[in-house]
């Protein structure tokens, strides 16, 4: 048992060093897949969210909940649900996106843009306490307000779209539905992890979860990074004039 | 000189949180000339009252009437009106960027942004910090800074609320002599203070306010001298009860 446990971390480690063809293009699908999700979810999410925090109008409590709650949507649900609007007989279905990259790329947009605008909410509202006096004084409207603050919090906002990604990247329900998991099209670190550790092919799957790990890895120490740079230069090692 | 803002006349003014009261039934005129200091202990309602005026909050009873009407939370204050807080408020970019922005909001033209920025730091002494971020500086820095960007903005009006109640004496001192001297260049200045050494230094006209109504109004030189109520004379002699 425990031979066949090392051996599976050799031959994943093989897989790796010699850039196996079809490991890496399961990666790069992954990739290509995830980060349009997200770009698509924070050019979305980032103005929705900043617009919830800044703008009073009716239903904004009610969206903001609902916005909260829709972070937790579970993916096979979101799956399911965007696998009916794209089958032929859904609303959707002309398009053909079905099993496409594309429909992978429409369910994790799904699932990541309420995470992303709710996030940039809390964001934007907390910073907005200390700036909305002396904006307003300046003449700001809210809209100016909106490109404002989503500017003032950038470094938050990285943070956030890389939370995203995380999310995106990491979850296995919705793209298995929706893409099919087939090969060469629609296979991704995920759903091939599932696939092949279901086959008893431990090599494959070993070495896409320790890819999967290292990006988790990077796209964590990212964040922090970006963490620190929005805490800004400290102030209080500054010395008066 | 285009035609101004002033005089302001305040009718009436009552503002309450949570039923309770802060200011009650404050009536008073403001016209060009005198520096004019809102004095009294904290708590006393008087960032409540500059932000009456300034039309960041609007009163639930009484009105705000600037020459050519009245400015409400929709319409926001006025453009030929200006303020600074307590704690100044710097987006994250440079010095001079700060100022710009104010400008871009006010829709000055370009062409004549970059001159108006550049003078605003000169007078304030900040020239040489225009390109570094605006966050780094000191508070005393960042104060003046946001007084550039007041200025820069040549509003008839200023609206001071403790602008130096952050800062150490010397750099207190250094916001001082700005204000000074926009008060001579001819804006209108209004700002609070508890500290009665600064309303010496800088008043000629005191509004004495206390529990949130305005209990003397008059000339620098006699409330310093000769104060009426009992309030403003325990205020001066250090031992008001709040």
């Amino acid at each position: 048992m425990m031979s066949e446990f090392t051996q599976a971390f050799a031959a994943a480690g093989r897989l790796i060093a010699t850039a196996d063809a079809d490991l890496f293009e399961i990666v790069a699908l992954s990739l290509r897949v995830s980060l349009t999700a997200v770009a698509i979810a924070a050019v979305v999410g980032f103005p929705l969210g900043a617009a919830l925090a800044l703008l009073r109008f009716p239903g904004r409590r009610a969206l903001t909940i609902l916005l909260s709650a829709l972070m937790g949507l579970p993916p096979v649900v979101v799956g399911l649900v965007v696998y009916l609007m794209l089958s032929r007989g859904g609303p959707l279905g002309v398009l053909g996106l079905l099993y496409t990259p594309a429909a992978m790329i429409i369910a994790q947009v799904v699932l990541v843009t309420p995470i992303v605008a709710a996030l940039t909410r809390q964001v934007v509202e907390d910073l907005w306490y200390l700036y909305e006096a002396q904006l307003r004084s300046l003449g700001c409207s809210p809209r100016r307000a909106i490109a404002t603050m989503l500017w003032e919090t950038r470094y938050s906002l990285v943070t956030i779209f890389l939370a995203g990604f995380g999310r995106a990247g990491a979850e296995v329900g919705a793209v298995m539905i929706v893409g099919g998991n087939i090969d060469h099209v629609t296979r991704v670190m995920t759903t091939a992890i599932a696939l092949e550790t279901s086959r008893g092919e431990l090599a494959l799957a070993l070495g896409l979860g320790l890819i999967l790990l290292v990006l988790a890895l990077v796209v964590n120490g990212a964040a922090f990074v970006c963490r620190d740079l929005s805490a800004g230069p400290s102030r209080q090692g500054n010395a008066l004039p | 000189m285009k035609s101004g803002i002033l005089p302001c006349h305040v009718e009436g003014v009552s503002f309450s949180v949570e039923k309770r009261r802060l200011i009650k039934n404050v009536s008073l005129s403001l016209d060009s000339g005198p520096l004019s200091v809102i004095l009294g202990p904290n708590g006393a309602g008087k960032s409540l009252l500059l932000r009456l005026l300034h039309g960041l909050i609007v009163p639930q009873e009484g009105r705000v009437v600037w020459q050519g009407g009245t400015y409400d939370s929709r319409t926001g204050p006025h453009t030929r009106q200006a303020m600074v807080f307590q704690r100044p408020v710097m987006l994250r970019t440079t010095a001079i960027a700060n100022v710009d922005y104010a400008l871009r909001l006010a829709a000055v033209p370009s062409r004549e942004r970059e001159e108006r920025c550049r003078t605003a730091l000169e007078r304030t002494g900040l020239s040489e910090l225009a390109k570094l971020q605006a966050r780094v500086l000191s508070i005393g820095q960042q104060q003046r800074l946001a007084l550039a960007r007041a200025w820069a903005l040549e509003p008839e009006v200023l609206f001071l609320d403790e602008p130096t109640a952050s800062l150490d004496p010397a750099a207190a001192r250094n916001v001082e002599a700005v204000i000074s001297a926009m008060h001579a260049a001819g804006t209108k200045i209004v700002m609070t203070t508890h500290d009665l050494n600064q309303a010496r230094r800088l008043a000629d006209e005191i509004l004495f306010l206390h529990r949130g109504r305005l209990v003397e109004c008059r000339p620098a030189k006699d409330f310093f001298e000769a104060p009426q109520s009992t309030e403003a004379k325990a205020f001066l002699s250090g031992d008001l009860v709040w």
